[in-house]
């Protein structure tokens, strides 16, 4: 075990660990604003969605106990390199410039990533820990929705997803060592697509369920 | 005629390791415009010399941009903000006359303060020592192209040993790593047929003693390409990332 655990262990070890981990939530993100589009459809279609979902019964919970493991890698690992390159820089530069490397995503990772560990909490406690007996998933929307105060922090929090999607993207790409001449271009492209598709595509939803209220 | 400029220097002065260090203000006039930025510096000390102070530590060699030996972070950005270009090929003539620039050291945990602007990078020779080498036997020489390297990847391999190891890659990293430079030394031999028999072994020592140091992670920031007076490229730390995983997890190395 101990290659495996050194392997993993070392810088690039962790980075793997964070694009693998990364790279699936891009996957679950699809994948949940695809079930969740099913809201422009009405009523019915919504919860006839989540209905079938919840059909899957144990295969749903392993998904979850899945999505739980990786989401606690993702943030322990995010959070000891975090404090592991603070380390690296006791003393700060007085007058900091960037030589245009950085973006908007790149710079603020561990910001917006932690902007979005709150709200995921925020998240499950109004949509997936509730009583749901005497109600409907589309009711409980609908209504979370209809307060201004929770169309604002779901707009903040998926601003936040789309930046720190646009550069965890790519950037597995580049950790797994995935960068060729010939689609780097296209991945980074994606990359930046794939931010604005998570942005608008989840940060319209409260805003139409509102409007509909 | 030259041209000649008056600047205002806040240059960081620092005793030793121990010593906290501060920003000191110093005016440089009648600066020629024809000077390299070593050269203003130079001019500076011999003032400073002759007003019996002590004058500004800073390291350099060659002065021709090929040792790696000097280096500083210039108003913010390392070797300043040409591009493709150590300090000592950095010329007055980008400054405009009336100028404050701020001189600082390259920072960090890895690199130890000498003395102002000094900084022992030795820690970069102790990642080269961990595996940036090739062994080969004594004996007679074989043939001229007895091994055929096809001329794009020998190019790839020139582009990675271009690196001079001066440390602008760590100085501009926000995060102070040294993905870039081991990333350069990895490639430069992992690309050709004489660097795949210890290939595992380098990346993996290398990396391990690049993380032993205190070097910071990557995060794919690439203010370290776009910072290198050499211009290396990051599709080079993509290349270590795969020869180091493949390493970890499908060679016989440990």
């Amino acid at each position: 075990m101990n290659w495996i655990t050194g392997t993993l262990g070392s810088s690039i070890g962790k980075k793997l660990l964070m694009a693998i981990t990364g790279f699936s939530f891009c996957g679950f993100l699809a994948a949940h604003l695809a079930g969740n589009l099913t809201i422009y459809g009405g009523k019915d279609a919504f919860n006839g969605y989540a209905a079938h979902l919840h059909a899957l019964g144990p295969l749903v919970t392993v998904a979850e106990l899945g999505l739980l493991t990786f989401f606690l890698v993702h943030v322990i690992i995010g959070l000891i390199l975090f404090l592991s390159n603070l380390k690296a820089r006791p003393v700060r530069y007085a007058v900091n410039k960037s030589a245009g490397g950085r973006t908007l995503g790149s710079a603020t990772m561990p910001y917006t990533g932690a902007i979005l560990l709150a709200f995921i909490i925020f998240h499950l406690m109004n949509f997936h820990f509730v009583d749901k007996t005497d109600t409907t998933i589309f009711n409980i929307v609908s209504n979370a929705f209809s307060n201004t105060g929770y169309v604002a922090i779901y707009i903040v929090a998926m601003v936040a997803a789309a930046i720190h999607v646009s550069h965890g993207f790519w950037s597995a790409f580049q950790t797994i060592g995935a960068n060729h001449p010939k689609y780097m271009p296209l991945i980074r492209t994606v990359s930046i697509a794939f931010a604005v598709v998570v942005g608008i595509g989840f940060g319209f939803l409260p805003i139409y369920i509102f409007l509909l209220a | 005629m030259t041209k000649t400029i008056n600047l205002t220097l806040k240059v960081w002065r620092q005793q030793g390791p121990k010593d906290k260090g501060r920003f000191e203000t110093y005016h440089a006039k009648n600066i020629s415009t024809d000077m390299s930025f070593l050269e203003m510096l130079d001019v500076v000390n011999d003032q400073l010399t002759i007003d019996d102070k002590e004058p500004i530590a800073f390291d350099h060699d060659c002065r021709e941009g090929i040792c790696g030996m000097c280096g500083c972070v210039v108003n913010g950005r390392a070797h300043g903000a040409e591009k493709g270009t150590t300090l000592c090929q950095l010329h007055m003539r980008h400054f405009d006359n009336g100028d404050t620039i701020a001189i600082e050291p390259f920072r960090a945990m890895a690199f130890k303060a000498i003395k102002d602007l000094a900084v022992d990078r030795s820690a970069l020779d102790k990642i080269i020592q961990a595996g940036g080498y090739v062994s080969v036997n004594t004996g007679g020489a074989q043939d001229a192209n007895a091994i055929l390297v096809p001329q794009e990847v020998a190019d790839l391999a020139m582009d990675a040993a271009q690196c001079i190891g001066c440390g602008a890659c760590v100085a501009a990293c926000p995060n102070a790593s040294a993905m870039l430079f081991t990333s350069a030394k990895v490639s430069q031999l992992a690309l050709l047929p004489q660097g795949m028999p210890e290939a595992a072994k380098r990346a993996l020592n290398m990396v391990r003693t690049m993380d032993e140091l205190g070097f910071g992670n990557c995060t794919n920031e690439r203010e370290c390409e776009a910072e290198c007076p050499k211009e290396i490229s990051i599709t080079n730390i993509a290349r270590l990332n795969r020869e180091y995983l493949n390493a970890g997890f499908f060679s016989r190395s440990i």
